[in-house]
């Protein structure tokens, strides 16, 4: 028999609603994944009423827009959201990309050239930043609004790009 | 070997249908409505001086002259390539927000991001696959598209199971309300993309393509409730991966459905009910069978039926 309380690496089980729920050791908890969006980013929980939270690795949480059964053996359920199990949790660019637009905190809006530097893999200084150091939503204008491209690093005054390799673009 | 001619008794004007084959089609992006609207797409195209042209049946369509990889629109997610035919099946289909959906051939992911799109990101869409080189490449587009309501299964679809949606469930019972069988074909339809789709052609493929082809189909609409909708498309000709399939799930014994007739926005001829030596059942003409000179496109088949109890 397996043991309950272990992460399985190969499966993907449901986060638990709360740490009174929680039977795997180190999991996230549905509450501190919303409370980590809220208070980092300013992101509203009810923007995630319609979704489910997933574990599968260690640490890798996925955001999934309908529930299963958990366990569940599948390649995928629904779309990599935030990395956990490590001292400073770390959105995804997809997350970004997708919840981004609901975040009033920690936004870095960039400008046209700055935002190329970004896509681009690169490390820029930005002393003008006065949210907090940590992992920022960076974004830009495009078409008349602001749009968030992915992760920032920042800390003293320097802004590092999070952007995957695959994802880079010299444009 | 000459493979469009063996199609010269079926296609009305076959000397546009052969020049149309051999004229290159432009790049065509879907905009990604998960993440943005036409109008911004358009907007975001004009601040970057990149060109398009629209496509008049659908308003989420732009013909661009250069491909779309290099732009802001393409790093937001905000489009994706898709050759203006294959946006069909999926708008035929028309999912609804919050049901479930099976799409059995799912890789790369064109046709399955269209889906969430029209399901509002809202539901459950099982997109499968038997490749798992392709399906690296499904979640990849999925993700970039900001798709929250996928789960990407890796198996052959003829025996698709639906043990992980049901759990303790009886997983004999239908399951889906709708389904998209866009199943792997001859590609004869896509040679205005790629000239090279018929070098490898062979009939002996055909018919061992058209077994697979009834297999998928068949689970698809065991798989999905009576009353549910599946659309059946291919991006071939042939009348064996065509209409013959369609005539083995009307006559199956195992799988009870009925072929529905439905309206297109582009021209396109019916199912054909004769070929060679086969004749199939009349309702198949309901199909319908895009050529690329009717409405300068790639070719396309694309049939709708209900699921019967």
């Amino acid at each position: 028999m397996a043991d309950d309380s272990a992460n399985d690496p190969h499966v993907f089980e449901q986060l638990p609603a709360t740490e009174a729920d929680r039977e795997v050791e180190g999991r996230a908890t549905r509450a501190e994944v919303l409370e980590f969006w809220s208070e980092n980013y300013g992101v509203d929980p009810t923007v995630f009423d319609g979704h489910t939270f997933w574990e599968k690795g260690a640490g890798k949480v996925w955001v999934f827009a309908a529930d299963l059964p958990s366990p569940v053996d599948v390649e995928a359920v629904g779309m990599t959201f935030l990395r956990t199990r490590q001292e400073h949790w770390k959105p995804t660019t997809d997350a970004v990309q997708r919840f981004g637009r609901h975040a009033e905190r920690n936004v870095l809006v960039l400008d046209r050239e700055e935002a190329e530097r970004f896509l681009d893999g690169e490390t820029q200084d930005l002393p003008r930043w006065e949210g907090d150091w940590g992992y920022v939503i960076v974004a830009h204008e495009i078409a008349g609004d602001v749009e968030p491209i992915g992760v920032g690093l920042y800390l003293r005054g320097e802004l590092r790009s999070q952007i995957p390799k695959g994802r880079q673009r010299d444009l | 070997m000459d493979v469009l001619a063996r199609y010269e008794p079926l296609v009305d004007d076959y000397e546009a249908f052969r020049t149309a084959c051999e004229r290159p089609l432009p790049s065509v992006v879907r905009v990604n409505g998960i993440k943005t609207t036409p109008e911004r797409v358009r907007r975001a195209f004009d601040e970057q001086g990149v060109e398009y042209e629209p496509v008049d049946w659908h308003d989420g369509l732009l013909k661009l002259d250069d491909q779309p990889g290099n732009s802001w629109p393409y790093v937001h997610g905000w489009v994706y390539g898709q050759e203006e035919v294959s946006a069909v099946p999926a708008e035929v289909l028309a999912p609804e927000p919050g049901e479930r959906v099976f799409d059995p051939c799912a890789a790369p992911g064109s046709k399955t991001t269209q889906l969430a799109a029209l399901m509002d990101d809202r539901g459950l869409l099982v997109a499968n696959d038997n490749n798992l080189g392709r399906l690296s490449a499904l979640r990849s587009n999925a993700e970039r598209c900001g798709v929250t309501s996928v789960v990407v299964t890796n198996s052959d679809a003829r025996n698709f199971s639906l043990r992980p949606f049901v759990g303790d469930g009886d997983h004999q019972q239908p399951f889906f309300d709708r389904a998209l069988v866009d199943v792997p074909c001859s590609c004869e339809g896509t040679i205005r993309k790629n000239p090279t789709a018929l070098e490898k052609w062979e009939y002996s493929h055909v018919q061992g393509i058209a077994g697979v082809q009834k297999g998928i189909l068949t689970r698809a609409i065991e798989a999905t409730e009576p009353g549910g909708t599946i659309v059946y498309s291919t991006c071939t000709f042939a009348p064996e991966e065509n209409e013959a399939v369609l005539d083995h799930v009307l006559d199956s014994d195992r799988v009870s459905c009925e072929l529905v007739e439905f309206d297109l926005p582009l021209v396109s001829a019916p199912g054909v009910t004769e070929w060679e030596d086969e004749t199939y059942d009349p309702r198949v003409e309901r199909a319908k069978r895009i050529y690329p000179h009717l409405n300068d496109t790639g070719g396309f088949f694309c049939a709708k039926l209900e699921v019967t109890a």
